[in-house]
């Protein structure tokens, strides 16, 4: 089984390196500051032999878009969760980590695509599933389409015409 | 040696991109179901019916489907052509790769915008006469995707349709049970339209 690493733990090895970088941390998680993100994963990469990237995803929480990175080694067999906020809305950007870690490359694409949120440094930043000029960010909580045939659809249901 | 490629990938989005907006734009209203088999019998030559009733019998038993699996409908489709529903009984045994050797186009599946021009495509390339089945629910209405972003609600948005079999999914006897209709509709085809 992979121990999962204490976020706490880790939070107090990045803030010896990275003064300023954590912002929370509990026995889960990591939260670090979006702009730091590059430099902390790259520095836990090395340090903690986090050769492997589980997945990315990000959460519409209103306020703000969570993303969440969950490593592990493989070698070592423990697992670290990295969370990041992004409080802008209209162009929410973020670090990619696709130069760590190049499985990062189609999951970002993805967020990017049902999200909105943009991956600065990554190579390839365009849409995955949908088309090139579908409008708006599915997966945002505030995300309303017209469904062809008639009614609207919102996070809340489906009202019919 | 390098080889010239006609497009670059974004340009092959774009592409893609503007075919699938147009044929949205252009899907508001739902296609009329062709009702053929509502015809007044008086209509008919008593010469052209006999010859009719030949060739449509004949048509009848040699419907030969188009594969369009799209999701898990495709599997009661399979399940209905292998020996335990056997299909193969009413002469359509031959699943077609090719739309042009197919006269029937059974659309098992939940259909997506993005894949939407595809199904027109292999539709227009069908020779006639042709039939379209809508097997499963998120074929006749979009089922339980109705209202997503990326789901056709019904494919007659998209193509006309003949034979709607609802369930999700249904059952292979439910899939048998619709290609009786559609017999029955191919039965009670005029040689001479309109």
């Amino acid at each position: 089984m992979t121990k999962p690493l204490s976020g706490s733990d880790i939070a107090q090895q990045i803030g010896d390196q990275f003064p300023d970088a954590v912002t929370d941390s509990n026995e889960t998680a990591v939260f670090v500051r979006s702009e730091a993100l590059l430099d902390v994963a790259g520095f836990l990469k090395e340090s903690l032999d986090l050769n492997y990237l589980n997945n990315i995803t990000a959460v519409d929480y209103t306020d703000y878009f969570e993303l969440t990175y969950l490593f592990t080694s493989l070698a070592s067999n423990h697992s670290l969760v990295i969370k990041t906020r992004c409080e802008e809305r209209d162009n929410p950007r973020v670090p990619s980590v696709v130069s760590l870690w190049q499985g990062a490359d189609f999951q970002e694409r993805e967020i990017y695509d049902l999200l909105g949120i943009s991956f600065d440094g990554h190579p390839n930043m365009k849409r995955i599933f949908l088309w090139d000029g579908f409008q708006g960010y599915p997966l945002r909580k505030d995300f309303i389409i017209d469904v062809p045939g008639g009614g609207k659809a919102t996070k809340q249901g489906v009202n019919d015409a | 040696m390098e080889i010239e490629r006609p497009y670059v990938s974004s340009e092959l989005d774009k592409i893609e991109g503007a075919q699938i907006d147009a044929l949205m734009a252009a899907s508001k209203e739902p296609y009329p179901d062709p009702v053929a088999w509502l015809h007044e019998e008086l209509q008919q030559n008593v010469l052209l019916t006999s010859t009719e009733h030949v060739i449509d019998w004949g048509k009848r038993y040699s419907v030969w489907p188009v594969l369009l699996g799209l999701a898990c409908c495709a599997f009661e489709m399979i399940c209905a052509a292998a020996s335990r529903y056997d299909f193969s009984r009413f002469g359509m045994e031959v699943f077609r790769f090719s739309p042009r050797q197919a006269d029937l186009m059974l659309v098992a599946g939940t259909l997506t915008w993005k894949m939407a021009p595809a199904l027109r495509r292999i539709y227009d390339q069908m020779a006639e006469p042709k039939w379209v089945i809508a097997m499963g629910a998120c074929t006749v209405s979009g089922g339980a995707f109705r209202g997503s972003y990326s789901v056709v609600p019904g494919i007659n948005l998209i193509v006309p349709v003949d034979v709607y079999i609802p369930g999700c999914p249904p059952r292979p006897e439910g899939l048998l049970h619709g290609f009786m209709e559609l017999h029955r509709k191919v039965l009670a085809d005029k040689l001479i339209k309109k």
